[in-house]
């Protein structure tokens, strides 16, 4: 089975990106699933299953998405070759942008548009950087000259990654993104491979349902932006507290 | 490995100026104020192996195109029942116009989709496509310096909130171009012809109007982009000069590729292809007759044009 991580900002066009690139491998007799990782709801699993795309969908919850991917890859992978899935996506909403779901050996896809501003892939960061190939959309409403910037700024942040244009709504470029799909190599279980970047760290007292503010309720991993406050003003917060 | 021994700071920003990104992302800005530092000392082993690999990219990036395309062929391959399509080649050169007709759903956009991709093929037409009458390599299809094919259409937009000098320059840095002031300046001056209503380098390009839009982001594209092929879905009939326009591209050696069902501009090419059941059907060369026509289809469009600045100034057309 051909396993591909797709990333993305919120609204970037993955999930289009993604049944349009399907919808070729689907005409070619081979069957494809995808999972899909959100936070609180997401209706695409609807979208992927009118169009005959086998889904299975894993909302985080209260959860970090991206603590929540990885601790259920395994078991995605492995429901795709129970079902002997030729080609098996999951979907992940970059939301912190400091998320990257890629995998070492398994095909990196970050899909971000032409809309989200020239400074958006230096802000992304890993899943950016991470990726084998960049996809951006979203290409047929704006000028050629900031397409070209876009791109432009896309390889200074991620110089080894192909590039690719796909329209999300005509396709156009999504039948060359499939043939990408399918030439990388086979994986059967992700037991063992390692993450491309290391996930946020995140261990708190907000993360264990803390919801009052102050000093005084934070612990564990906690740190303090240097405000610079005016001399003689000491900052309010004080120092987090150490474990 | 280029010899880093010897060169300073200055030398190598002046030799690789994008290796300002570099600097600034490796948290080494300040650098760049210390212009006689010597590289070696100033970077770790590290940090220079990382350098020889982001100048090593940004090169094979931004090189300057070693072969001119002067020539595209399309060889055809099969219609969307699977027959043969009629056209089995369909070469254009630097310096022609191209238009390309046919109902929606013919398969314009598929041929477009088999000239940018370089099809080999590999795509569902069996198209064929090659650069100077050679199998192009893989490079035409996943970089962005070697992109074939610039598009323009009448759904595309300036989004970025820049004034035109600022755009320009943004895109010119984009490009590592030479002569940065006076490729501005070229640009802005064509589209000024192009557009009939003037517009300042101050003018902030999300407020230009449509016809402006269209006149900077033809001349733009003329100038700046790399592409040698330049694939143009109509060019609306208000606000622009639109065989100045064609003629700005050719002149700037671009290969011009144009959907359009307008008849004057349809009559400008020097061919057009009949796209139908996805396949190309025809080539037609504009006859004598279709030609001495294109001269009454301008004066029918001046007539038009005039009727609708009467319009805008407020008359009556009681007498057209």
């Amino acid at each position: 089975m051909r396993f591909v991580t797709v990333s993305g900002p919120p609204s970037s066009g993955k999930t289009a990106v993604i049944i349009k690139t399907l919808e070729h491998l689907q005409g070619a007799g081979r069957k494809v699933g995808v999972v899909k990782f959100d936070c609180l709801s997401t209706d695409d699993d609807d979208l992927y299953r009118k169009n005959g795309i086998m889904v299975r969908k894993g909302l985080a919850g209260a959860l970090c998405p991206d603590h929540y991917f990885v601790s259920n890859v395994e078991e995605c992978v492995q429901w795709g070759m129970a079902e002997g899935l030729d080609v098996l996506v999951s979907e992940s909403a970059g939301l912190c942008n400091r998320c990257s779901p890629h995998i070492r050996e398994v095909l990196a896809i970050c899909v971000i548009d032409n809309l989200s501003g020239t400074g958006t892939p230096k802000k992304i960061g890993p899943m950016l950087k991470a990726a084998d190939l960049v996809v951006i959309t979203k290409g047929d409403i704006v000028s050629q000259a900031e397409r070209e910037v876009f791109a432009a700024r896309v390889h200074m942040v991620n110089p080894k990654a192909r590039i690719l244009h796909v329209n999300g709504i005509t396709g156009q470029g999504s039948f060359e993104l499939s043939t990408v799909w399918v030439e990388g190599e086979e994986t059967a279980t992700v037991e063992g491979k390692r993450l491309r970047f290391s996930m946020p760290a995140a261990l708190c007292s907000y993360c264990l349902g803390e919801t009052r503010i102050g000093s005084d309720f934070q612990m564990g991993n906690v740190r303090k932006i240097d405000l610079e406050m005016p001399t003689g003003i000491k900052n309010d917060g004080g120092p987090g507290g150490q474990v | 490995m280029p010899d880093f021994t010897h060169l300073t700071v200055e030398t190598a920003l002046g030799r690789w100026p994008f290796m300002a990104q570099f600097l600034a992302d490796k948290g080494l800005a300040e650098l760049t104020d210390r212009p006689e530092a010597r590289l070696t000392e100033a970077l770790s082993a590290d940090q220079l192996t990382d350098l020889d690999g982001f100048i090593a990219g940004m090169e094979a990036f931004l090189g300057t195109s070693d072969e001119q395309v002067t020539e595209l062929t399309i060889r055809g391959g099969r219609a969307k029942d699977g027959s043969r399509e009629p056209v089995t080649e369909l070469i254009a050169r630097v310096g022609e116009v191209i238009c390309i007709v046919g109902p929606t759903g013919s398969g314009k956009s598929r041929l477009l989709a088999d000239i940018e991709w370089v099809a080999r093929g590999d795509t569902p037409t069996g198209r064929h496509v090659l650069i100077n009458g050679q199998v192009p390599e893989d490079k035409w299809r996943f970089s962005t310096q070697y992109k074939l094919v610039a598009q323009l259409s009448q759904n595309m937009n300036f989004v970025m909130d820049l004034s035109v000098q600022e755009f320009l320059a943004l895109h010119a840095e984009s490009r590592q171009a030479a002569d940065t002031e006076e490729k501005i300046q070229r640009i802005w001056t064509w589209a000024n012809e192009l557009a009939g209503e003037p517009f300042g380098l101050d003018t902030p390009v999300t407020s230009l109007s449509g016809g402006q839009s269209r006149a900077l982001m033809i001349a733009d594209t003329a100038v700046l982009s790399a592409s040698p092929v330049v694939l143009i879905d109509e060019i609306e009939n208000a606000g622009i000069d639109r065989q100045q326009a064609l003629d700005i591209l050719i002149q700037q050696e671009k290969i011009v590729l144009m959907a359009t069902h307008d008849p004057i501009l349809a009559l400008m090419g020097d061919r057009r292809v009949v796209i139908g059941n996805g396949a190309m059907r025809q080539v037609i060369e504009p006859s004598a007759q279709e030609k001495a026509n294109l001269d009454e289809l301008r004066a029918m469009d001046t007539r038009l044009m005039d009727l609708r600045h009467r319009l805008r100034m407020g008359e009556r057309l009681d007498r057209i």
